[in-house]
């Protein structure tokens, strides 16, 4: 075993009394790519930040040449030769990409004057020795994700990073993209440099990864060498729980088609996404996050309408352009971003309850109060909203709370077809528990449900039928009855550009 | 690798992208077009004196407009300038009516600090006190001018009451150049030079273009958001004592409206609301375009009405125009 350049020990964290990571240990060794494996909300990101500074773990230590360290904020980190490379990267959008390296550091004449020249001449320097050519003076702005991301590389080797971190950074790039980043990866390996990879694409774990390491739930599973494993064996260490039994959903007799989407495709977002939900059933939407799920959600309800395909309800096809048509249509959509778009936080419950029907409350364009808080109080107490009144302020209520709000305001529009994206997210176990059993007992009532869900449990427990996507694609599609979690994320994880290529 | 990314990079010559990279090259254009219509209609608009009474009617604009630049490029805005300018010149014109001798330097150096202390408070209160700039500084605009009605007890200083040193100040010529003229000038190279080749410049446009990339980065926006607004202090103080030498008196009703102008100079200069993006030369460009207008319609006898309506279209233009370049380049 050579040295190890950090070392964590048992690293702990949690917020607010929910563990993100208990006692998780990881060895980084120079001149290695280390991946980190593991399912949304595995703690990878929570770890990472750690490592950063960003965090600082509750319990356990961190070894920097087998030295302790603290890092107090990033500011620490970055100093000790940690650079960290986000999903959302961060540049200046207005700047140009030599001094987007040297932003805050800009090289100085006189310790007063910025020396532009000296500036370009070492960003054309640090290009050079990456390997990489792009126009100095092109502001990033006018850059393509993948020249982004190698202006943030370049970021962290001006400061002399001796650690990368990659946070998914093959997720928005073309497949020749992802070549030419891992001839720089592979680069920097060779130079000594010890890179954190995390990628949800299993193949190119294989192709670029020394080790793995795969998280579960916030818990160390295991490392291996990516030589010595098997995608089957990764897959089984991500997953590798069995499904409790809180998810209640029973059979419903199915009755007529009443959604049917057909070859729908919005260019760049989603293609030829064909599925169809009948009365009484749920259908599960499986897939990491930025599969394009949402997307095709919100194509339906009329929020960013697809550019091909067609929509047909109830066997007829109708022309969905704004979520009001929708309404009309009996859609109801309950989004992933309760904040931003589920409801409006500093309105109270009562008028968050009655905005989709506003008109039935009002006379002549006048709102009649009374009808509408008779309204309001009724869906809030069958959906045993728990607040002090229904004048309460939504941004006051917990998430769960704010969740069954959002669900009474589209049930009390009566729709045939609703569409769930993320149901569960952030709420306690509770009221997740009370979601699933309304969403069985809407089922049961005749309503066709299209649920959108990253947790593999509640998908498989809930759905009827599963289909999965992946980068826009729909890549598997199961009946209840042969859906297991490993065979609905390898349809996740399955590299659907390489099959498009053949 | 190297070949795939650099073949990608060629950089395209394309008339938005130069567009949007030169904006002064647009304001020039029109100046021209506009400077040939006028002539055509009143050629008394083209001759040297004429010149140089627009210059003279921008200059304190153009240095005021400056510090305008500076906070907008942090995504904020000063409304507070016209107060300020109002408030320190009552200050500096009784200073001055009380103490004829103070030598000019002084009083300049005491408009200076007069107008970075006004400037801090908005500082104080965007930094600390959390406050969104427009809000701070709309508070601020009104309290600055309360003051000067406080400060004052509604009387003015007029022309008699003020000595001869400071009505040179701005009427004096040096190669037969108005020292108005000069110092605007000068200050517009100063402010190039800071923005251009210190750090503190630089980090400015970091933090204006992305707040959370330049705390990563290890600049601390704090700080660079408390000096700006201590400069736009700093030149409207300068501004406020030119505005007296110039007028030869101190009301309480100077510089009324005059926030305005500077963000109307600010936003025709290519200088983008949303922070980040913006010259000095566009700036300066901006507000000689605005004297030009005012001046050129005065010269064509059309009511002062209508120069407000044209102001106020010039900005639209302005913007309008921004907008289609930036959704032009962002497809490109």
């Amino acid at each position: 075993m050579t040295k190890s350049i950090l070392k964590l020990k048992d690293i702990s964290k949690s917020f607010s009394g929910v563990e993100v990571l208990h006692r998780v240990s990881f060895d980084l060794q120079p001149g290695e790519v280390h991946a980190l494996l593991g399912e949304n909300g595995a703690g990878k990101s929570t770890l990472v930040k750690v490592i950063t500074g960003y965090h600082q773990p509750d319990h356990g230590d961190i070894y920097l040449d087998d030295a302790l360290v603290q890092f107090v904020d990033t500011r620490d980190s970055r100093q000790a030769g940690i650079a960290a490379i986000y999903q959302e990267l961060s540049l200046f959008p207005d700047l140009d990409v030599a001094e987007n390296i040297f932003v805050g550091r800009h090289p100085q004449s006189f310790g007063l004057k910025v020396d532009w020249r000296k500036l370009y001449d070492e960003a054309h320097e640090l290009l050079d020795s990456l390997g990489v050519t792009i126009d100095l003076k092109q502001k990033a702005r006018h850059l393509s994700i993948a020249q982004q991301q190698i202006v943030e590389i370049a970021r962290a080797f001006s400061i002399n990073a001796r650690i990368l971190i990659m946070d998914e950074p093959t997720s928005s790039l073309t497949l020749s993209e992802v070549a030419e980043l891992f001839a720089l990866v592979n680069n920097l390996r060779e130079n000594g440099t010890a890179i954190i990879f995390i990628s949800h694409r299993l193949e190119e774990l294989f192709e670029i990864a020394d080790r793995v390491t795969v998280l579960r739930d916030g818990n160390y599973i295991a490392t291996t060498k990516s030589k010595e494993t098997s995608r089957d064996d990764l897959l089984r260490k991500m997953v590798g729980r069995t499904i409790s039994s809180q998810y209640p959903k029973t059979e419903a007799p199915l009755g007529e088609v009443v959604l049917q989407v057909d070859q729908l495709t919005s260019e760049g977002l989603f293609t030829d996404i064909s599925f169809e939900v009948k009365s009484g059933e749920i259908l599960g939407m499986a897939g990491l996050v930025g599969a394009g799920r949402t997307n095709v959600a919100e194509s339906i309800f009329g929020i960013r309408p697809a550019t091909s395909g067609k929509i047909l309800i109830n066997g007829l096809e109708v022309s969905i352009n704004s979520p009001q048509q929708a309404i009309g249509l009996g859609l109801a959509y309950v989004p992933e971003d309760r904040q931003q778009h589920g409801l409006i936080p500093a309105m109270q419950i009562t008028p968050n309850i009655s905005l989709p029907k506003l008109d039935d409350f009002a006379k002549y364009t006048w709102i009649l109060n009374k009808k509408e808080k008779k309204f309001a109080y009724s869906a809030a107490l069958q959906m045993e909203v728990r607040a002090r009144s229904i004048w309460q302020l939504a941004k006051e209520l917990s998430g769960g709370n704010q969740q069954k709000v959002v669900l009474a305001k589209w049930l009390s529009t009566h729709p045939r077809i609703l569409i769930l994206d993320e149901p569960t997210r952030g709420i306690d176990v509770g009221t997740k528990a009370a979601v699933h059993k309304l969403m069985s007992d809407l089922a049961a009532d005749g309503l066709a449900i299209l649920m959108i869900s990253s947790e593999l449990p509640e998908v498989i427990g809930m759905s009827d039928r599963i289909i999965v996507m992946r980068e826009g694609f729909i890549t598997g599609h199961f009946m209840r009855s042969e859906a297991t979690q490993e065979n609905v994320i390898n349809a996740a994880t399955k590299d659907v550009r390489i099959e498009n290529l053949s | 690798m190297t070949t795939q990314i650099s073949r990608r990079t060629t950089p395209r010559i394309n008339v938005w992208d130069l567009l949007a990279r030169f904006r002064e090259v647009g304001i020039i254009v029109f100046i021209l077009l506009l400077g040939a219509v006028v002539t055509l209609r009143a050629p008394s608009f083209l001759t040297v004196n004429n010149f140089r009474d627009i210059l003279m009617n921008i200059s304190i604009l153009a240095i005021v407009a400056l510090g305008q630049t500076i906070v907008i490029l942090t995504k904020g805005i000063d409304l507070s300038v016209s107060s300020m300018i109002g408030l320190v010149a009552m200050m500096v014109g009784f200073v001055m009516r009380q103490y004829p001798e103070t030598p000019i330097f002084l009083i300049v150096l005491l408009g200076m600090a007069l107008g970075t202390i006004a400037g801090s408070f908005n500082s104080i209160i965007i930094t600390f006190g959390k406050v969104p700039p427009i809000i701070a500084t709309l508070g601020t605009l009104s309290v600055y001018r309360g003051l000067v009605f406080f400060y004052s007890g509604g009387t003015w200083v007029n022309s008699f009451e003020l000595p001869q040193s400071i009505k040179m100040l701005s009427k004096g010529r040096l190669f037969g150049v108005p020292n108005l003229i000069l110092i605007a000038l000068f200050i517009s190279i100063i402010v190039y030079l800071f923005l251009k080749f210190t750090r503190t410049g630089r980090n400015i446009y970091a933090v204006g273009s992305n707040v959370e990339a330049a705390e990563y980065a290890g600049i601390r926006p704090q700080r660079i958001i408390f000096l700006v607004y201590l400069i736009s202090g700093l030149l409207s103080g300068i501004g406020a004592v030119l505005w007296v030498s110039r007028f030869e008196s101190a009301q309480t009703n100077t510089a009324l409206g005059f926030e305005l102008q500077t963000v109307t100079a600010a936003v025709i200069g290519g200088v983008s609301i949303s922070g980040g993006v913006g010259t000095v030369t566009g700036v300066v460009l901006g507000a000689i375009l605005l004297g030009i207008i005012q001046n050129a319609l005065t010269l064509v006898r059309i009511s002062p009405f209508w120069q407000l309506a044209a102001q106020g279209l010039l900005i639209l233009i302005a913007v309008v125009l921004d907008k289609v370049i930036y959704t032009r380049v962002a497809r490109n």
